[in-house]
């Protein structure tokens, strides 16, 4: 690799291609999608548009504070930084602004912030730092539990901001833990437990229940049938179908209406298209109607005539899909899944634990985002409001994912060096 | 380092996201690509499809005046499936209507179509849909469409306009052209001339966004279709002379129709009562249909094409032509007649004895025109009474009468003149003769008359010898054409020189001195004309007349008859007499006959 000078020494320009584009495509889209004729300039700071060009804008003098700040900074106050943004996130609770129905905000002026945006790369920092300690020792029962710690507090305080998507994506961090070591088994399991929690509000609870039955039945038929063996295959089946029932019994008795409202549309059981039911709806509308090349640049409808709600936040790929057609999907979703995997790739040449771990913990929030957000606007996933990354309009998330990225470009940029 | 052992993972993490990419595209792949469905759905969202109604043709009358015109209204749509969140209290304020009647509303349209749009209240007035148009964003699902409703000027002319309502499900089913709530002409020629004044539709796509706002054109217009303008009638019709006819039938049963001669076209069609045509416009219109429907009057009814009519006397002239004809008779011919006395037909005047055929037209002489039916159901030449019949009954047909003239205006009645089979029946094959059926001498028995017929009878008596089918429009549109009808002319089995006859004894009718209508004469015009008394079946007579104007080079043919009003001389001779000169010379100076006729009420004779 030819030497590079100064302070872009060693930048992964790949990823920064990727983050610029990303940007850029986000921003185009956000024009589009809230064009209107009398404010056609994409400069007009009146409207979405225009702001996000400013956040984009001092995202970049983020990202390029980070790329000179000391590589050794982030590792070092992971804790402090962790700390500070805790704190931020119980605060907001107490002076917090609602707005639509989360009370996430701070409000500065006409300027507002969002603590659980920051709250990710400060995790993200917090646990790696953890994990790459030199006495961390993973078979001690602490060693498993504090990263869940690290984890859990600010996903419960951002579940008590009353936003569950955000706190969710605190789950992706089981893949780095997983890549740090954590048993497939717990992987599987919670895959296990996912389908069964589906099968239960899908089918009625004594047919799942009759359905594990006759796949274990099978399954003794293929195994050595010790008397060990066999009381395991019955314990599972006890546990399988206490959770079954348990399952029911949750979303009977604890989900409220508008949360079991949203998982029936997802799971096609309600098709209230008016209700909750119509943003999906919507979206998929928008997306379906560009066809493979799009109906042109500002010439969609369905997003520009406000059929799809929050169309330059959380439905922002409706744009792409709607104007951009299969092409425009199919560039992004590329876009994105090559970040990911680059990240992935970049981060096991690290020489320092910290830093790859890390860069997983970067490319699992990053991933999960896109994987919540898309499979939202096609009708894969239920409506979780949280932003794709880059891409959506809005400060906060625009700045916290550029410095997330920024910070492992930067440890790269170092990796040569001595840990 | 100990974590390098798991580093085999990234594989699994990495082939997690590419799979998930992959999925999603393959998702997308299926809902951009292969289901269109979203496409259509797309469309519903932001497409409205406005049809650009077009204006209607409009109606002129002879001398260019309008007879009909289209005025501005609006219709609100609504599409059901889009109905969403709208203050019901609101739109029913606006349109002042009960909650229950909004409720019925949208079963109706639903009904429909869930998703196509249909009228939700019909013809709403400039005013209100102003107050609507304001408000429209808030109404999702709810649009306005602009139409017109007819206009009549003058409230002329009912009958013969005729009206303009919605279609049938029938009717849209055999003409797919039309959709639910499309006008269509019912009758007059509205109905008759619906293709050439309905124009065509047009067809506007607006895009709409979520709050239902209009937000432009789709692809600038690229597929609309602009609505071409329904074609203008011109009509032979003379408005004054309407309006006239009208003023002097008020408050009488009956009909005056008046033609030129010379090319067929109607100058007057009344039916009388008359009614405002205005009354079957607009948001009124099944109020007052029902209304007028159910009067025992019948002023629905178009008696100038569907009253059919005993012509009594004015029918004795066709038996003198076609005596005169068939060689029965001649010019010279004498019969005798005494008076009341006569047998079998009474005389119902006081006249000299034996009279020729000018002096029977002249004074209405029934015992000459029995005897000349007599003679013709006697003639030699013929084998029996039923080839008699039948000869005469062809000359008859050639008049016009037994049959319908193929005008341009629906639902014309055909009048009756029965073939011979019809006698055979009643009668038995051979069973009758003149004196079986010896009330059609003087126009009464079986023949029954239209008053259409019977002024196109005077027409062809006028023309001598031929008649163009009698019409109300002369041409149509830009195209400065006449109307196929000029080119029909129908010509009459009677010889000119037999027509000149009866021609000269109709002219007596005015100028003989003791002519039935005498004392309706013009100084400046020579008339020609025929008074009937016609007995009908309720005991009263109706009044009739025909006449036509100047006899040297007549320009009017017209016929009057009065219901249950007496004898022909009293009313129908007047009034034929005044409209007469009211044409010829567009003044009336007869004031005090006029006045009469005017004010006379005979609804309740």
């Amino acid at each position: 690799m030819k030497e590079q000078k100064g302070i872009f020494r060693n930048i992964d320009r790949t990823l920064v291609f990727l983050f610029l584009a990303l940007v850029l495509m986000g921003w185009v889209n956000i024009y589009a999608a809230v064009y209107d004729t009398e404010h056609s300039s994409i400069l007009d700071m009146s409207q979405s548009y225009g702001k996000q060009l400013l956040w984009i804008l001092t995202a970049l003098v983020l990202g390029l504070m980070v790329i000179i700040t000391d590589a050794k900074f982030f590792n070092a106050f992971a804790y402090p930084i962790y700390g500070i943004t805790i704190f931020l996130l119980v605060m907001v609770l107490f002076v917090g602004k609602e707005i639509a129905g989360s009370k996430s905000w701070f409000q500065v002026g006409s300027f507002a912030l969002q603590p659980a945006e920051f709250a990710k790369f400060a995790t993200n920092l917090a646990l790696a730092h953890y994990l790459s300690a030199l006495d961390f020792d993973k078979r001690k029962r602490s060693s498993q539990l504090i990263p869940l710690v690290i984890i859990v507090i600010p996903a419960v305080l951002i579940l008590l901001q009353n936003d569950t998507g955000s706190a969710i994506v605190y789950a992706s961090l089981s893949l780095v833990m997983y890549r740090q070591g954590m048993p497939g088994s717990v992987l599987l399991l919670g895959l296990t437990l996912m389908i069964l929690t589906i099968m239960a509000l899908l089918f009625d609870q004594f047919i799942v229940i009759a359905v594990i039955a006759s796949l274990l039945i099978l399954f003794v038929f293929f195994i050595r049938r010790t008397l060990r063996n066999i009381l395991s295959v019955i314990g599972i089946f006890l546990i399988a179908s206490l959770f079954v029932l348990s399952v029911d019994y949750a979303f009977d008795n604890i989900l409220e209406q508008h949360q079991k409202t949203r998982i029936n549309v997802l799971l096609g059981k309600d098709f209230d298209l008016k209700g909750a039911g119509y943003n999906v709806n919507q979206s998929k509308i928008a997306i379906g109607s560009g066809g493979f090349w799009g109906k042109g640049f500002l010439k969609g409808t369905q997003t520009k005539f406000n059929f799809v709600p929050e169309q330059s936040t959380d439905f922002i790929f409706c744009t792409v899909g709607e104007e951009w057609g299969f092409v425009g999907a199919f560039v992004v979703i590329v876009l994105f899944i090559a970040l990911c995997v680059r990240i992935i790739l970049i981060a096991e040449r690290q020489r320092s634990e910290f830093s790859r771990i890390y860069g997983y913990g970067v490319a699992s929030i990053l991933f999960f985002h896109f994987f919540v957000n898309i499979g939202m606007t096609i009708g894969l996933m239920p409506v979780i409001g949280i932003p794709l990354p880059f891409f959506s309009y809005g400060g906060s998330s625009l700045w916290a994912f550029t410095i997330l990225l920024f910070i492992f470009i930067k440890q790269d940029s170092n990796r040569l060096q001595l840990v | 380092m100990a974590s390098r052992i798991y580093a085999d993972r990234k594989i699994v993490i990495i082939t997690t996201f590419v799979a998930i990419g992959f999925i999603y595209l393959v998702r997308l792949f299926y809902i951009q690509i292969i289901d269109r469905s979203y496409t259509l759905s797309a469309n519903n969202n932001v497409l409205r499809y406005v049809t650009q109604f077009p204006a209607r043709g409009l109606i002129y009358d002879r001398n260019g005046k309008l007879l009909v015109y289209n005025e501005a209204v609006y219709d609100l749509m609504v599409i059901p499936r889009q109905v969403f969140d709208v203050d019901t209290a609101e739109i029913c304020r606006l349109l002042d209507i009960s909650v229950e009647g909004f409720n019925e509303r949208m079963k109706k349209a639903r009904d429909y179509s869930p998703m196509l749009a249909s009228a939700f209240e019909k013809q709403i007035s400039k005013e209100t849909y102003g107050y609507i148009e304001e408000k429209l964003y808030r109404f999702r699902g709810f649009f306005v469409q602009p139409r017109t409703l007819r206009k009549y000027p003058m409230s002329i002319g009912a009958h013969l306009l005729g009206y303009i309502g919605e279609v049938t499900p029938g009717q849209i089913e055999k003409k797919p052209y039309y959709k639910q709530g499309d006008y269509i002409g019912i009758n007059g020629i509205e109905r008759a001339y619906e293709d050439e004044m309905r124009g065509v539709k047009g067809l506007k796509i607006r895009m709409v966004d979520v709050f239902n706002r209009d937000v432009g054109s789709f692809e600038n217009g690229r597929y609309d279709t602009a609505a071409v303008m329904g074609s203008d009638l011109y009509t032979g019709i003379d408005a004054d002379l309407q309006e006239y006819g009208e003023k002097l039938m008020a408050n009488k049963r009956g009909s005056i129709v008046a033609i030129d001669p010379r090319t067929g076209e109607i100058l007057c069609f009344l039916s009388s009562p008359a009614y405002d045509p205005n009354l079957l416009v607009g948001r009124v219109r099944g109020k007052n249909f029902a209304l007028l429907n159910n009067d025992p009057i019948k002023p629905l009814l178009n008696r100038a094409i569907m009253g059919q009519y005993p012509p009594g006397s004015t029918f004795k002239m066709a038996n003198d032509m076609v005596g005169l004809q068939m060689g029965v008779i001649t010019k010279e011919t004498r019969f005798s007649c005494q008076g009341p006395a006569s047998s079998p037909i009474k005389c119902t005047h006081n006249h000299m004895s034996p009279l020729d055929v000018y002096m029977a037209i002249q004074q209405s002489c029934n015992p000459f025109h029995w005897q000349v039916f007599r003679a013709i159901m006697n003639d030699p030449d013929y084998e029996n009474v039923k080839a008699r019949y039948d000869v005469w009954r062809n000359h008859l047909l050639s008049m016009g009468f037994g049959r319908t003239l193929n005008t341009d205006l629906a639902f014309e009645l055909k009048g009756n003149l029965p073939p011979s089979e019809v006698f055979d029946k009643i009668y038995g094959k051979g069973h009758w003769n003149a004196m079986t059926i010896r009330s059609l001498s003087i126009g009464q028995g079986e023949v029954l008359t239209t008053p259409l017929q019977l002024v196109n009878y005077a027409s062809m008596v006028a023309n001598k010898g031929y008649f163009y089918p009698p019409h109300v429009v002369r041409s149509i549109g830009n195209d400065r054409n006449k109307t196929k009808f000029a080119t029909q002319k129908n010509v009459a089995t009677i010889d000119p020189e037999y027509i000149d006859v009866v021609i000269q004894g109709m002219t007596e009718v005015f100028e003989g001195s003791h002519g039935t209508a005498r004392a309706y004469k013009i100084d400046s015009i020579t008339m020609a004309g025929k008074t009937g008394t016609a007995q009908t079946s309720s005991g009263k007579d109706n009044s009739n007349f025909i006449a036509f104007a100047p006899v040297e080079n007549p320009k009017i043919a017209i016929c009057v008859i009065v219901e249950e009003a007496g004898y022909g001389a009293t009313w129908a001779a007047p009034i034929a007499s005044l409209m007469i000169e009211k044409y010829l010379t567009r003044k009336v100076k007869r004031k005090q006959i006029e006045e009469n006729m005017i004010n006379a009420n005979l609804l309740n004779n």
